[in-house]
């Protein structure tokens, strides 16, 4: 089934691609040259070797320098975890704050301060477990957040407990006879939670990273990217089935807008939507027409939904990219926006006035 | 016509009336209360409210359970509780007569609808007799009055039906008892017009109900006389009715002005609090912004983060939310922002109570949490006094960039008094002084910014916003170096730290006005130290002791944490310390370690305020005096 056509017709009127978005301007007139370096700070980075928090630091370092952001506007607020010590090693503001609270601390400072980039970094049981419903709310509100969630199918910085997304039967020091708990897919979660703009990448590939948080960056409203990443000491190869450089070109599916999505060395592997559900085929044996065209601006997010689903686990075909990205009011947007009308129509506050809006009388 | 008809009846002077009107939760009794205290304020008294009202919505209708009451204490003199007895009981039910009863005082006049004493209703209140006949209600004045048929009678012309018609009845209950107390009808008549001004018929319909409930007193020649309570000689002023909650708005409102800060409310709703919640959310021309929340810690979340960017973060709660505001309250005690925390306290522990009042948060919010974690508390004492002490409260943690601890409770919340509207240009102003410019030069000679380079005198660290650029850093919940505020894993450095957080709130002592003592005589040698909401209850106990020629002093205090500088050698200079509290020995045990003091604990769990009484029989015992009335 060829489905351009018909999600046409849901399309919300989107620039394309979805451009710098006015919080940005400010930071990409005037804003001096700056260079990786000037991202760093002199911290010691204090990763295990080999973790690949390291090349997600790096790719955002490489970033920022593109993004013509400014240091003093740009604030990096985490939860508690290894990927969570984030903000140490990036020289703008930063809060390092408590387990799972990052997108509600968040939320106050992009809400009171609509100037300022606000990234929120987290990991896996810092954003699914006991920070689930904060990140539910920041995303269902559209806060103005990058969010970029770490998951490494493990708890990293508590040595190697089983987290929400562990595989099933997940052998853990807790879980010595294998996890009994259904994982979530955080892509999944973030839909369902009408995210406006929802992707994944992975710590293998710094060229699709850079792309896919620029892409968030850009994106108003709250952005949510799903990072694999090797915990090489608690959970080393989680992702080695789709991650190994073999096992790429077969096992992970780019996402482009307004491309037919197709994988494989030779773009022999594809998706259609069969019954309502996402299916990989092979494109000789259905032909180039039957594939579906990834729209990542349908308003309607079934067909995102649907192609979160068609990997059950790090094991099978997996997509990454951007799974959707629809312009809705952000959060703080809509809040401002109240408090200037309220202020247009009744005017700045009036002390005076508020202590005698009541009934009032007068004594000698 | 109305003059001449009143000149019938006796008109009483009294310099004083308690009044509680009882009935169902559905009955709108709450509102009736409401309006006559208005009507009160309006005519210049002095006045004091206490509403009681059940947990649920709506309890099963008839039952004790349901039962909803507000007490009103009106006077010609300054006074400073809603009143220990009613000298008038209105009760729309027999649950209402049931459950109020015992408090009226003993020459008590009681106004029943009698409409509502059928079988089925005395049944559900758990009345094996009528105690209109049988004679329970023996020694006091009764009145039985048929509100409902009365008030059906009353609103025809509205052309509301029945069974709407009969919801009237408070208006004409309000209407009688506005009679009886020489109220003036205008203000109430004003106020429904007004209220119900989208539907005219219910205006009408309340309006007929209000005003039949006044010439019903007047025509029925049942009540041999009315009362007149004269206008209080209060302080030359302009005087507004203001409820804890409202007050408590309003001053943080004053605040972020008086700071110059854009004020940011994170919140989840919760009883006795949300009023501040919905109060503040009126207010975003003030530069409000209010976030409701998913929970109590993203409401607390989302005040740090504003806090972090500029704003004058403020959360509002009750002991359940404090529990789950826990965790990020060390947070914002180890990043040193400013921040205010209102615990408007409800009975507990869990649930508890929810619509009670009670003192028994204290402990916690001094110590409730991991690690040496001090936040200053602040308690208001009075409705209107709510008003000042959210303004204290944020002075404090702007100045030592502290989270702050605003103490109220459920019956200041939801209490009221005549408040003598304050001069605006008379509120002192707060200086956020924000960080601006590099404090430090690196040993290579480079200008930095140390976030935790301290202020000599208050030891409180610099407020360095993001967007302010050269000032850019890393604050955090991991112990972080002296000065640089670098994460410090060193054990003397953690020591270091601990004991300046400490200091820098222990030194808040200093800077805050001294405990005052009223001592009148001067050499009395007891003294009642107190806290909070039981300030009306202690200072009218003690002018009762005082009255009798015996000799009390009484020491508030609304600075918690740290204790005013004087409080040790004032507390020693007298024989004997009693503590009344509405817990079971929370200050007291404070200033016992603290000052190694002897003092006393009186304490009660009602989820009500003291009374008068029980302060000046306490006090009476503790003098050893006999205990007469
Ligand atoms: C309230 C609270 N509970 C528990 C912890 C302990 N803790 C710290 S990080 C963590 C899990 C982190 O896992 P994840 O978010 O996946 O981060 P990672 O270390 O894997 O990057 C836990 C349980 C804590 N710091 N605070
Ligand atoms: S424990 Fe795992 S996630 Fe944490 S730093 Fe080491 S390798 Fe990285
Ligand atoms: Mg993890």
């Amino acid at each position: 089934m060829h489905l351009t056509h018909e999600s046409d017709a849901f399309m919300t009127d989107l620039a394309e691609p979805l451009t710098p978005s006015a919080r940005n301007a400010s930071q990409g007139d005037g804003a001096p040259a700056t260079s990786k370096k000037d991202w760093a700070t002199d911290q010691e980075v204090r990763w295990c070797p080999g973790c690949g928090d390291y090349s997600i630091l790096t790719a955002v370092q490489m970033l920022m320098p593109e993004l013509a952001a400014k240091r003093e506007d740009t604030v990096f607020v985490s939860g508690i975890g290894c990927s969570s010590r984030f903000p140490y090693y990036m020289n703008t503001y930063g809060m390092h704050s408590i387990h799972g609270r990052a997108p509600a601390i968040a939320t106050g400072l992009a809400v009171s301060r609509p100037d300022l980039h606000v990234w929120v970094i987290t990991g896996d049981g810092d954003a699914l477990s006991i920070g689930g419903n904060h990140l539910l709310h920041a995303l269902r509100r559209n806060v103005n957040l990058t969010i970029i969630l770490f998951n490494n199918q493990i708890y990293g910085l508590t040595k190697g407990q089983y987290s929400p997304t562990s595989e099933t039967g997940k052998v853990t020091k807790s879980t010595p006879f294998g996890s009994l708990d259904q994982p979530y897919n955080p892509v999944s979660l973030a839909l369902g939670a009408e995210a406006s703009f929802v992707a994944r990448t992975h710590d293998m590939d710094r060229k699709h990273m850079m792309e896919t948080f620029k892409a968030a960056y850009e994106h108003r409203g709250a952005a949510l990217v799903e990072v694999y990443q090797n915990c090489n000491v608690f959970n080393d190869g989680a992702f080695e089935a789709i991650l190994s450089k073999d096992a790429r070109p077969n096992m992970l599916i780019p996402l482009r807008h307004g491309e037919a999505i197709r994988f494989g060395p030779q773009g022999e592997h594809g998706v259609v939507l069969e019954d309502g559900q996402a299916k990989v085929v092979e494109v000789a044996e259905v032909g180039e027409e039957a594939l579906l065209v990834h729209d990542a601006h349908r308003v309607d997010p079934t067909l995102a939904f649907a192609l979160s689903r068609l990997s059950t686990g790090v094991t099978s075909p997996t997509p990454i990219g951007v799974f959707r990205a629809v312009e809705r009011p952000d959060y703080g947007s809509l809040v401002n926006t109240q408090v200037a009308d309220a202020r247009r129509a009744k005017g700045p506050g009036d002390l005076a006035k508020l202590l005698t809006s009541g009934p009032t009388w007068t004594v000698g | 016509m109305t003059d001449i008809k009143r000149s019938a009846v006796r008109v009483i002077d009294v310099d004083r009336a308690v009044i509680r009107f009882a009935g169902d939760s559905g009955d709108g009794m709450q509102l009736t209360g409401d309006r006559f205290t208005n009507s009160s304020a309006l005519f210049g008294n002095d006045l004091s409210t206490l509403p009681d009202f059940p947990a649920e919505i709506r309890a099963p209708a008839g039952t004790l359970a349901g039962v909803s009451a507000f007490q009103v204490h009106i006077s010609d003199h300054d006074i400073l509780t809603p009143g220990d007895h009613p000298n008038v009981l209105v009760a729309m039910n027999p649950a209402a007569l049931k459950a109020n009863l015992a408090d009226l005082h003993p020459s008590g006049t009681v106004i029943v609808n009698s409409d509502s004493f059928d079988e089925r209703s005395l049944h559900k209140a758990g009345y094996a007799a009528n105690p209109l006949v049988d004679g329970s209600l023996d020694g006091y004045t009764v009145f039985e009055v048929p509100m409902t048929s009365l008030t059906l009678e009353a609103v025809k012309p509205s052309g509301t039906k029945p069974r709407d018609a009969e919801r009237s009845k408070n208006f004409f209950a309000l209407g009688l008892i506005s009679w009886l107390y020489a109220r003036p009808q205008e203000p109430t008549l004003e106020w429904i017009s007004q209220r119900f001004s989208k539907t005219p018929m219910v205006a009408e319909a309340n309006t007929l109900a209000f005003k039949a409930g006044w010439n019903f007193g007047e025509t029925a020649e049942l009540f041999p006389n009315t009362y007149e309570v004269k206008p209080a000689p209060l302080p030359a002023g302009t005087y507004t009715n203001i409820s804890g909650n409202t007050a408590l708005a309003w001053g943080l409102i004053a605040a972020a002005q008086l700071a110059g800060l854009k004020l940011f409310l994170g919140s989840y709703p919760i009883t006795p609090a949300s009023d501040i919640l919905h109060e503040l959310s009126k207010h975003k021309n003030f530069d409000v912004t209010t976030v409701q929340a998913e929970d109590e810690i993203a409401g607390i979340g989302a005040a740090i983060g504003a806090a972090y960017g500029g704003a004058l973060g403020v959360t509002t709660t009750s002991g359940p939310g404090v529990d789950l505001k826990t965790e990020s309250i060390g947070l914002a005690v180890n990043l040193e922002i400013p921040l205010i925390i209102v615990d408007i306290q409800r009975g507990g522990p869990s649930t508890g109570l929810p619509t009670k009042t009670e003192q028994a948060d204290l402990l916690q919010v001094i110590h409730g949490r991991h690690g040496e974690a001090p936040v200053p508390v602040v308690a208001a004492r009075t409705p209107g006094d709510c008003f000042y002490a959210a303004i204290e409260a944020v002075r404090i943690a702007v100045k030592y960039r502290t989270p702050v601890f605003l103490l109220s409770d459920g019956y200041l919340a939801n209490g009221a008094e005549p408040w003598p509207v304050p001069d605006v240009a008379s509120l002192p102003k707060i200086d956020p002084n924000f960080a601006t410019a590099p404090n430090h030069v690196d040993a290579d000679g480079n200008e930095s910014f140390w976030p935790y380079l301290r202020d000599s005198e208050t030891l409180a660290r610099p407020w360095a916003v993001p967007g302010t650029p050269g000032l850019t850093h890393r604050i955090g919940g991991l112990e972080k170096a002296d000065g640089s505020g670098s994460v410090s894993y060193d054990p003397a450095n953690h020591d270091l730290m601990s004991r300046v957080r400490v200091a820098k709130i222990a030194g808040i002592s200093k800077d805050v006005a001294a405990a005052e003592v009223d001592d009148p005589s001067g050499d009395a040698t007891l003294v009642v130290l107190g806290w909070g909401s039981t300030y009306g209850a202690i200072a009218a106990g003690a002018r009762r002791v005082r009255q009798r020629g015996l000799k009390v002093a009484h020491i508030h205090l609304s600075h918690l944490h740290p204790f005013p500088a004087n409080l040790g050698d004032l507390l020693r200079s007298y024989e004997r310390v009693l503590v009344p509290e509405l817990n079971l020995g929370q200050l007291v045990k404070l200033v016992r370690a603290e000052y190694l003091v002897d003092a006393k604990p009186l304490t009660k769990m009602y989820g009500k305020p003291f009374q008068a009484e029980e302060i000046e029989t306490a006090i009476l015992e503790a003098l050893d005096q006999p205990v007469e009335p």
